[in-house]
């Protein structure tokens, strides 16, 4: 039982983390109609700066700061140049602009720090263990994970309902051309979203770092998970993200911590174990093809 | 775009220059142009079965690594279980007959790109983008973790596919071969491009609700092209399969499919002839920036994003933009 308790909670803590992608990923599209593969590559960007000043620092406070402000100028600089001229033009030409980022990014990062993984320590001050339920210890860190995942998930909400630039937020998922009809500077509201956007992946790349490695491809990797999230809860919905990655950063992290198990009782050791890690790395993609079935607009579609 | 009457003139010139290109490239000493070659054609029959949903359907398929991947696959499995004697599934037979396993990958190819279609049509737009690359790499992971056929390493096939009377052993043979298979795939796309189909696909790309009006329905021929284009790209992994002699998890993974839209969009979206000249600057470009750096994705995304940005139409059209044509 508490190994399940703490396997729910790693999933919880995977959850999180593509809440923090997914956010910014389906703000971006449901407000500027801009789908961004290079969404990934900012949270890259996060965590190799994060993890090298914390690293050169010995803070892993300072860490923080970095990464953001990383990710925010790297955002806000990909924003300024290429994404600006693409809100006009279909999603093949975005798709490609942003795919060619991405090959951009990766190169460059690799040029820079070369194409051995990073590692950072997690903090000191998060490196224990606490006792979450009787008898049932768990990382500090991933807790804390969870906590701040939590805490911007509330944060957003609250920016989304009541405060006026969430209204407008608000406002332009729901009809663009409407809020810019009413005399809304909707390009400072697009660089709003995006940075915001930019940040968040930004925080995730860096919280993510002493988990995985910090390597060239890790957003990608993410991303494509990401979109899946984006996919069930529907595109647009920020409630939708919240929910569709904890819904599949639990399901994942499940079938990964027992499906080879159950599948060790039916066939060899070391095959078990491949086919078991195949399945479950589809499982959450055969989730998609689900909810297609059934809501083909996902499961949280934005009132229209 | 060409006068009309030159283009006869154009293509069989072009054909000529083909048919001819192996031996020129040994008469010089390039031996290495005509492996090149044979890969701008098995990439141009992928880009050009991409372009046919893309370019004609509107629909930005992601995916199409599935089913170049799938295609090689059906080659690479088709021969394990030949050189092993076994059947397949205790079934099938395993073969190394190049007129079974072209059909097979075909076959296999459509089934899956009919599944992939059925589900991610039920959508449009950006989330059909992301569908299709999200199913895509599911069948990347699946496998990489089927050790049965190499996982990971891939599968390497040690004989090319045999066709009676040839010698396949022959990278000449091989390269008419791929010639002559995308000749015929180039008769029937031209073919389906002018056909009333290819009329309502795009029809359908332009306005789909005016063609429902008219009473037809849009899903069924969607999924009609994707299946086509599906198979199209899985002809060209079975090739290059047997071109490379290896199947492997990278031919299913996204970035493939990335390439291939790269390619589409490097020779000019909608066109008949676009995609080979995309397929031929990108493997020529590849080449040329990997044998300068070991970071040539740079130098290539830079381009793209520049082709992207500041072109309408890829390479055809900033050709036919040169002053003194029209």
């Amino acid at each position: 039982m508490t190994l399940f308790i703490e396997q729910m909670l790693n999933g919880l803590q995977f959850g999180v983390t593509l809440f923090l992608l997914a956010a910014g990923l389906t703000l971006i599209f449901g407000i500027m109609g801009v789908i961004n593969l290079a969404h990934g590559s900012i949270y890259m960007v996060g965590a190799y700066a994060g993890t090298v000043v914390a690293t050169q620092t010995g803070s892993f406070w300072l860490g923080i700061p970095a990464a953001l402000a990383a990710a925010a100028l790297v955002g806000a600089a990909m924003e300024f140049l290429v994404i600006r001229r693409l809100y006009q033009r279909d999603h093949l030409d975005q798709v490609l602009a942003t795919f060619s980022l991405i090959l951009i990014f990766n190169q460059v990062i690799t040029l820079i720090f070369g194409r051995q993984p990073l590692f950072v320590a997690t903090p000191e001050f998060l490196s224990g263990s606490i006792e979450v339920l009787p008898g049932l210890l768990y990382p500090a860190y991933r807790l804390a994970i969870i906590v701040v995942g939590l805490a911007v998930a509330l944060g957003l909400y609250l920016l989304i309902n009541k405060t006026r630039i969430g209204m407008l937020v608000r406002a332009g998922s729901t009809n663009r051309d409407m809020v810019r009809a009413l005399g809304v500077d909707v390009r400072l509201l697009y660089t709003v979203v995006f940075g915001l956007g930019a940040l968040l992946a930004g925080l995730a790349g860096f919280m993510a770092g002493p988990i995985l490695a910090v390597q060239v491809g890790m957003g990608e990797q993410i991303l494509i998970t990401t979109f899946v999230v984006v996919v069930v809860g529907g595109v647009g919905s920020i409630r939708g993200a919240f929910f569709a990655s904890l819904l599949l950063g639990v399901i994942d992290t499940a079938l990964r911590a027992y499906l080879p198990g159950l599948l060790r009782q039916i066939m060899v050791g070391p095959e078990a174990d491949a086919l078991g890690a195949g399945i479950s790395s589809m499982g959450i993609y055969l989730l998609m093809a689900i909810v297609l079935l059934i809501r083909p607009k996902g499961l949280f579609i934005p009132k229209s | 775009m060409a006068h009309s009457y030159m283009r006869p003139v154009l293509l069989i010139a072009l054909l000529v220059a083909l048919i001819a290109l192996p031996s020129v490239a040994q008469a010089s000493g390039y031996n290495a142009v005509t492996s090149l070659a044979t890969r701008v054609l098995i990439y141009g029959i992928a880009a050009a079965s991409l372009n046919f949903v893309l370019g004609y359907g509107g629909m930005v398929s992601f995916g199409h690594a599935a089913f170049f991947g799938i295609g090689g696959y059906v080659v690479g499995i088709l021969y394990q279980h030949f050189a092993l004697e076994e059947p397949l599934l205790g079934l099938i037979p395993g073969t190394n007959q190049m007129l079974i396993t072209l059909p097979a990958a075909l076959l296999v190819s459509g089934i899956l790109a009919a599944a992939i279609g059925a589900l991610s049509l039920r959508t449009g737009g950006v989330q059909f983008i992301m569908i299709t690359l999200a199913l895509a790499q599911m069948l990347f992971f699946l496998f990489v973790s089927l050790k049965t056929y190499g996982g990971d390493d891939g599968l390497i096939i040690r004989r090319t596919n045999e066709l009676p009377g040839l010698n396949m052993r022959d990278k000449h043979t091989i390269y008419y071969v791929c010639l002559a298979v995308t000749v015929a795939f180039f008769a029937l796309l031209y073919r389906l491009v002018h056909s009333r189909f290819a009329q309502i696909l795009v029809g359908l790309r332009q306005s789909e609700r005016r063609m429902a009006a008219i009473g037809l329905s849009p899903y069924r021929y969607k999924l009609v092209a994707f299946i086509i284009s599906g198979m199209g790209c899985g002809l060209a992994g079975a090739l290059m399969a047997n071109f490379l002699r290896y199947a492997s998890p990278d031919m299913l993974h996204w970035t493939k499919s990335g390439e291939f839209m790269v390619m589409v969009i490097l020779g000019g979206v909608g066109t008949l002839f676009g995609p080979f000249i995309g397929a031929a600057v990108f493997i020529v470009l590849e080449s040329l920036l990997a044998s300068w750096t070991e970071h040539w994705q740079l130098g290539l995304g830079l381009i793209l994003l520049l082709v992207v940005l500041y072109t309408q139409g890829g390479v055809q059209a900033v050709f036919s933009r040169l002053p003194g044509r029209r």
